[in-house]
């Protein structure tokens, strides 16, 4: 497959965004993992969502560690900065990179490994920080670069392709986020842009870290009956009560957009994101309602979808540390690092 | 979590909406679906394998190229050159980059370059069945009945007016567009088969012709007569040669060598591709200043762009709005033409006349259209006419009202181009078999096809997949400086190798087709992503209109249809191809983890007198006698 590439057709109507660009300005390279990978699909949705944000390619840093998912930021939008970082160090290196330029649009794509196992503990920080950053988990439930044993999310009772089924239980991305004080959880289904899309793009415009567990089949090795990650169990389990619109605050000029039924939940940057229909007494701004609920239906065995928690109100740590609206990496460094005069001043403060 | 076991989606197997308003599954084993997506061939009248022999020729394989083209339009060398290209206008890649392949030129290529044919074209068996057949003229139409006809063991007796084979495109399309040596190697190549060519042998009378009887007549000849105008002064000179002429008669004369000179300033009457031969053999012949005279403005010319563009180039000037009043004549000599001047309503069906002018010339040429004449025959044999005085003759069986007597190409339903009379010969011949041996005309045989995957292995495809953003080649022509030094220098060079390979990698192997298997579609969305034209759309199921408003691009070709697949097993949603501007670039099927996308080569199988099935009940090839019960 890497020797086949996607060819550029000169077709004229291809639509452009406010920045001019095309669909196909927002691609990367070509994919090699393995077809039909849901990961692929996810990456489509990340190349949607930001074309039709039209953030520019060149304020968008796209960040990974080790494992199939952290393959991905490769193949979407070639002109964004990126890395490649140990095995799960994405969050710390994220973190690093948010602190020293908050310019940034930063977008960590991991998996169920990097993020649930060995990465576990960078991700509990970066969510308790509220770094302002995307975090996606491609959630396939095996450790596919390593040919398929269970993951930490796999579910009890779910077949690997070979050998007995899951006895463990597994770690659960929003009920950890809820438990941590995450302020922006979303559960999806890479079979599924319709909805997936807004809620990148709501996750982009959060302030603080949006993490979203996308369930990502591995076509490869859970894709077979008994797996709980598969296609088909997705599609027949999957519960999407939560629906969710993005309106970019652009939108919000030229329309009324009608708020009958629906609740709103402004965000940071004036932009909204609208619950279209939640139920009766589900409320996205109340840790407590979203937990019951996830619970409830995962006693059912049904998988809820959508934008399930949304805390607007949090800070991000550039807030909490009152440092300057521009990036640390653009203040002189003379400015940055007055001297040793300067710390032995702001050391006298403390005696 | 705990894991239930497997219970079918309750909308698997249905589209989960109301039959009338949702598109029933798209017929792909119906032949003509995917023949329809590869334009060019459903343009072509004689249904040419087009992508199949430009493949042949990307491989170097000219020789079977060439004989791939035969089969369908029999005379490549010929049609390279001056056919009418019906499917350029098609062609997929025009509406990609804005350039069709330049098919037309790709088949010159092929006669061009290939070897010695002569040990693969059909030949007469030695025992023959017995039955005559007798052809009026030995133009295309009456070549490709003998053609197909021939090695079936038929007797074919072809009468010709003239001591050569060809008909129009020997009389009427100039040396230096078609050179004689292609012409006689492939009329001869018929002709060698065993037809009994007679020429010099005008039939004057159907009559005495179905007298002598034949099995079955074929009339191939044509529509002979040029049209006149009828103006003032047409009739009033006086001198031993008019110089008021009538093209395609012209051009006969020219093409035989009994006129050889022409007048220095030439006004030409008309702007088909008659007109074009006409002003440009002028040129040939010692006129220094050729006019076009056009009534109505360009974008109603009935000649081929390229034909035009070759002529101006040429330094023929085209003059528009000009309808003719008179022509002048002093003395009884030609000596100009009055025109009108006028100016056109929107749609030019109106016109004003806005001043009167004169325009001195040396010779007249009308080529203003032409039309059939069938003064030989009959009109008591049974074989009706109708309007405009045109035999009535059956569409699908080319039959006249008397059984029998079959007609094609232009002699059929009047002008058209080079590779319909072909079309019509192939049918004609069919009849012919079907009437010689008492089998109804009308049931016809099939056309089927032939779907063969061309998955070699993993990233494996045994074609050659990469799209080439090459633009289309352009032709070399002769230097204008060289180009007048005879009549029968070819204007036209053809094409380099390098040319040839690039524009040959031009071609988007539309018969290569994505062949769609909804049971196997796991709902992945792999294909949707990467589709570099975004062609693909998996939706739910609703009304055509409905479903073009919701395609991952927008639909902006109604013309072209749209796949719709059966129910996919996991959501009952479909899978939807906008065929307008796939590429067939199988990155769909390469992306496909359960092989439900094929990239399949299609092959039409179009039926010729020859293919089985065109007899129903077979022809015993031995006495019923020995046959054993």
């Amino acid at each position: 497959m890497p020797s086949i590439t996607k060819p550029l057709i000169p077709l004229a109507p291809l639509p452009k965004n406010d920045l001019g660009l095309t669909i196909r300005d927002y691609e990367g390279a070509m994919s090699t993992l393995c077809a039909g990978c849901g990961h692929d699909s996810i990456t489509a949705a990340i190349v949607h969502a930001f074309w039709e944000l039209s953030t520019p390619p060149h304020t968008i840093a796209k960040l990974s560690g080790i494992g199939c998912s952290s393959k991905t930021p490769t193949y979407f939008v070639r002109g964004a900065h990126g890395f490649n970082s140990a095995h799960g160090r994405m969050a710390a290196i994220a973190t690093g990179a948010y602190a020293a330029n908050r310019e940034l649009t930063y977008i960590g794509i991991s998996g169920d490994g990097d993020s649930l196992s060995i990465g576990l503990g960078h991700l509990a920080h970066a969510i308790r920080r509220n770094v302002k950053m995307v975090y996606v988990i491609e959630n396939n439930g095996v450790y596919g670069l390593t040919k398929g044993q269970l993951s930490a999310s796999a579910d009890i009772g779910s077949r690997p392709k070979k050998g007995d089924p899951n006895i463990i239980a597994p770690i659960d991305p929003i009920l950890l986020g809820l438990s941590l004080g995450a302020t922006f959880l979303a559960r999806s289904f890479s079979g599924d842009k319709e909805q997936l899309i807004p809620i990148l793009k709501a996750a982009v415009a959060h302030n603080g870290l949006a993490l979203i567990d996308v369930i990502s089949p591995c076509v490869t090795f859970n894709d077979h009956e008994g797996s709980t990650k598969s296609y088909r169990f997705m599609r027949e389990h999957e519960v999407k009560e939560v629906v969710t619109d993005f309106v970019p605050l652009r939108r919000e000029i030229q329309a009324t957009i009608p708020t009958d039924g629906t609740r709103v939940v402004p965000m940071h940057d004036g932009s909204i994101v609208r619950f279209r229909s939640v139920p009766a007494d589900y409320d996205p701004r109340n840790r407590e309602s979203v937990e019951s609920y996830i619970r409830d239906h995962q006693t059912r065995g049904e998988i809820v979808t959508g934008l399930l928690y949304v805390n607007e109100l949090a800070q991000t740590p550039h807030e909490m540390g009152h440092t300057p609206p521009t990036g640390l990496n653009r203040i002189p460094l003379s400015e940055l690092c007055p001297g040793a005069a300067a710390l032995d001043a702001l050391q006298e403060d403390f005696r | 979590m705990t894991f239930e076991t497997f219970v079918p989606h309750p909308n698997a197997g249905s589209s989960g909406c109301s039959k009338e308003d949702r598109v029933e599954p798209t017929n792909d084993q119906d032949p003509s679906y995917y023949h329809r997506v590869v334009d060019c061939q459903w343009a072509c009248p004689a249904h040419t394998n087009v992508p199949g022999y430009i493949r042949l020729i990307a491989q170097g394989r000219f020789t079977d190229a060439y004989m791939l083209n035969r089969e369908s339009n029999v005379f490549p060398g010929i049609l390279g050159r001056t056919c009418d290209r019906p499917c350029e206008p098609a062609c997929r890649r025009g509406r990609v980059d804005g350039n069709p392949v330049a098919i037309c030129r790709l088949k010159r290529v092929t006669a061009d370059l290939k070897d010695d044919i002569t040990d693969r074209l059909p030949t007469a068996p030695a025992q023959k069945n017995g039955k005559r057949i007798a052809c009026v003229g030995a133009g295309p139409s009456s070549l490709t009945v003998a053609n197909d006809l021939v090695p079936l063991g038929y007797e074919v007796v072809m009468f010709e007016q003239f001591a050569t084979a060809g008909g129009l495109m020997r009389t009427n399309i100039p040396e230096f567009r078609l050179p004689d040596e292609v012409l006689n190697s492939e009329t001869q190549a018929i002709l060698d088969m065993g037809v009994d060519i007679r020429y010099n042998t005008p039939i004057t009378s159907l009559r005495s012709l179905l007298e002598e009887n034949f099995d079955a007549v074929f009339v191939g000849v044509g529509a002979p007569r040029g049209k006149g105008l009828e103006i003032p002064g047409r009739h009033d000179e006086t001198g031993p040669e008019s110089h008021i002429h009538i093209g395609i008669d012209w051009l006969e004369s020219v093409s035989f060598g009994h006129v050889t000179s022409i007048g220095e300033r030439v006004l030409i009457i008309g702007v088909g591709n008659t007109a074009m031969d006409c002003c440009r053999t002028s040129l040939r012949l010692g006129g220094t200043d050729i006019r076009v005279m056009a009534r109505r403005p360009r974008e109603y010319f009935k000649a081929s762009a390229w034909e035009l563009e070759d002529a101006e180039e040429e330094g023929v000037a085209i003059v528009v709005n000009h309808a003719p009043r008179r022509f002048v004549i002093e003395d009884g000599r030609l000596v100009g033409m009055e025109f009108d001047v006028v100016e056109w309503d929107e749609g030019a069906r109106h016109s004003t006349v806005l001043d009167t002018v004169t325009i001195p010339c040396d010779d007249v040429i009308l080529a203003i259209g032409q039309e059939n004449a069938f003064p030989w025959i009959e009109r008591d044999l049974g074989l009706t006419f109708g309007e405009w005085d045109m035999p009535v003759v059956d569409e699908t069986t080319f039959e006249s009202t008397l059984p029998g007597v079959f007609f094609g190409g232009d002699a059929a339903w009047g002008p058209k181009n080079i590779i319909w009379a072909v079309a019509h010969g192939h049918q004609a011949a069919i009849s012919i078999h079907q009437f010689c041996h008492g089998q109804s005309l009308t049931e016809r045989p099939a056309e089927g096809m032939n779907l063969l995957s061309q998955k070699m292995g993993m990233s494996e495809w045994s074609y050659y997949n990469d799209y080439n953003p090459s633009p289309r080649q352009q032709m070399r022509h002769i230097e204008l400086t060289e180009r007048f030094r005879s009549l029968n220098l070819e204007v036209e060079l053809g094409f380099t190798a390098e040319q040839t390979a690039r524009e040959a990698q031009r071609c988007l192997n539309c018969d290569v087709e994505t062949a769609f298997q909804a049971s196997l579609c796991i709902e992945c969305d792999a294909c949707v992503d990467i589709c570099p034209v975004q062609c693909l759309t998996i939706t739910h199921n609703g009304d055509e209109a409905d479903l073009r408003g919701r395609l991952s691009a927008p639909s902006v070709n109604l013309d072209q249809p749209l796949y719709v697949s059966a129910p996919l097993p996991q959501t009952g949603r479909v899978m939807v191809k906008d065929e307008n501007v796939c590429v067939h670039c199988g990155l769909c099927a390469e992306r496909c983890p359960t092989a439900a996308w094929d990239m399949a080569e299609f092959t039409l199988q179009i039926p010729y007198a020859s293919s089985p099935g065109v007899l129903r009940i077979p022809v015993p090839t031995k006495p019923t006698s020995d046959v054993r019960s």
